[in-house]
């Protein structure tokens, strides 16, 4: 299923979905050298966000939080992609720094689950599970 | 967004990696707001210098962007730093901070943005005019800026204010459009306001009030609203609240543009009010470190605070924060040795809330500023006593 999206930052990229109901505050919420979350009470407390297409509904928090997703990619831990439901800014410009490709405003973004293979093109704009 | 045929180019990487990443943050943020084009500006602030608050992971970011050899395209500064950039060692500043710290400028400087790091760049000669587009994003200077000067600019971010120096044009959305700056709240002010620590509390309260809204203030005597008292005023409302445009009766240049107060909700300030706003932000009672200069001090306000230390011994440590500039112009005219006499120091380049001040020992810490009241016990883990430089000394 191919589900259409706006481009935030270009760039392809695959992997596993990891989904947050709930948004993500990187600064403070995600460790710069594990890439796993660490806001206690998160949905996804505990786990890594690494290699994973990581789709959640948007950002939240300190504008820092932009360096620490650079952070990340520096490190090798970031996401392979991000799709958001609606991106912010504090998102949208660590993923471009970052050189992680980024959707939002997917078509049918309800339809993705954690655990799916997708395939994000972030050149023409579209996901593909 | 609509991108002209050279701005296309520059997204494509004609002009290098540099640029065309910054074109991409541009495209992405007008994206987001929904602009319909850049515009160009004719200035950038940009924050997200101390080390403090932009930790390594900034200091990183800045350092390998500065190396793809993007340069500012308008003259464009820096917010406060984390300290001193050439008295540090007399503040007490950690060597490892420092190191740092000097670090972030050097990355800045090479990417061809001006090293005056000032949170009041209006009061040093970069003073846009009425209608004049810039992209600032230190939140008082923002304030500042819109209002008392009528220039028009976003709430930038430190990446965003970054991109647009670089390309020298920012996306159209916002409050660069007339639509975007009509007054949303009035505020009736029915208390007499006169003394610094009023203008930073009436601040404190309509930012609260207003959040995002666009205040517009009556009943502000514009004698006593100088533009120091004006900027505490801003800088206040930007802390409690995200107001980055106000209105002021008599007062701010576009007053007339927000003056239909009879349609709009509105609420009153009584004097209770003031003393019941700064009677709760009270935690200390014996100072370490009286800190004046959140915004930046003027000259005339450095003037002051010499007149009153003059001869006497401080208990405490007074800082006085104020840019390079300002604070060479107090060396030439006797303020700085003064108050280096009473015991306090002229700090440039910094102010109470960047510099790393819960590191070096200080707990209790005075201000007649009522956003340093705000974020002293968030961002400095201080207790403080919010009051006029008189009753803090």
């Amino acid at each position: 299923m191919r589900l259409k999206g706006r481009v935030i930052a270009r760039g392809t990229a695959s992997g596993e979905i990891l989904l947050s109901s709930e948004p993500i505050s990187f600064l403070g919420g995600v460790d710069a050298k594990s890439g796993k979350v660490i806001e206690k009470g998160h949905p996804l407390f505990g786990k890594s966000i690494a290699g994973k297409v990581l789709v959640f509904p948007r950002g939240k928090g300190s504008t820092v939080g932009t360096y620490v997703i650079y952070q990340l990619k520096k490190n090798g831990v970031a996401p392979s992609a991000i799709i958001n439901e609606e991106a912010e800014i504090i998102v949208a410009v660590g993923a471009i720094i970052s050189e992680i490709p980024m959707l939002d405003k997917l078509e049918g973004y309800e339809r993705l689950k954690t655990g799916m293979t997708v395939f994000v093109n972030a050149d023409e704009g579209y996901a593909e599970v | 967004m609509y991108l002209s045929r050279d701005e296309e180019k520059i997204l494509g990487g004609v002009e290098g990696e540099g640029k065309a990443k910054a074109m991409e943050i541009l495209c992405a943020i007008g994206k987001i707001y929904g602009a319909d084009k850049l515009i160009p500006i004719s200035s950038a602030q940009v924050a997200g210098v101390s080390y403090k608050t932009i930790g390594d992971a900034g200091l990183e970011f800045l350092s390998d962007f500065a190396e793809k050899g993007a340069k500012a395209a308008v003259p464009s500064f820096l917010n406060p730093a984390g300290m001193d950039l050439e008295n540090w060692k007399k503040m007490g500043i950690p060597d490892e901070f420092a190191e740092k710290q000097l670090r972030i400028i050097e990355a800045y400087m090479e990417m061809g943005i001006h090293s005056t790091c000032t949170c009041t760049p209006y009061l040093i000669g970069i003073r846009p005019k009425l209608g004049e587009h810039i992209a600032w994003s230190e939140s008082s200077a923002i304030s500042f800026a819109n209002s008392m000067l009528g220039a028009r600019t976003n709430r930038e971010s430190a990446v965003s204010a970054l991109s647009s120096a670089i390309i020298g044009k920012t996306p159209n959305f916002g409050l660069h459009l007339d639509e975007n700056r009509r007054a949303s709240l009035v505020v009736e002010v029915a208390a007499p306001i006169s003394k610094m620590s009023d203008f930073g509390a009436l601040g404190i309260i309509a930012g609260k009030a207003a959040k995002e809204k666009i205040p517009a203030f009556i009943g502000l005597e514009p004698k006593l609203a100088n533009e120091d008292r004006m900027k505490s005023l801003g800088a206040a409302m930007a802390a409690s609240g995200s107001v980055a445009l106000y209105y002021a009766r008599g007062i701010t240049p576009e007053w007339r543009l927000a003056d239909e107060p009879e349609n709009l909700e509105g609420i009153v300030v009584e004097a209770k009010d003031l003393a019941e706003t700064k009677e709760r932000m009270q935690s200390a009672d014996a100072l370490d470190l009286v800190t004046i200069g959140c915004p930046h001090c003027s000259l005339s306000e450095i003037g002051e605070i010499a007149e009153k230390v003059k001869g006497k011994k401080l208990k405490m440590m007074l800082w006085v924060c104020t840019s390079r500039k300002m604070k060479e112009e107090a060396v030439r005219r006797g303020y700085a040795k003064i108050i280096e006499k009473a015991g306090g120091l002229v700090v440039a380049d910094t102010c109470m809330v960047v510099a790393p001040i819960e590191e070096m020992g200080f707990k209790a810490t005075g201000a007649n500023s009522g956003k340093a009241a705000t974020y002293l016990p968030s961002l400095c883990r201080q207790k403080i006593k919010f009051a006029d430089i008189e009753e803090l000394l």
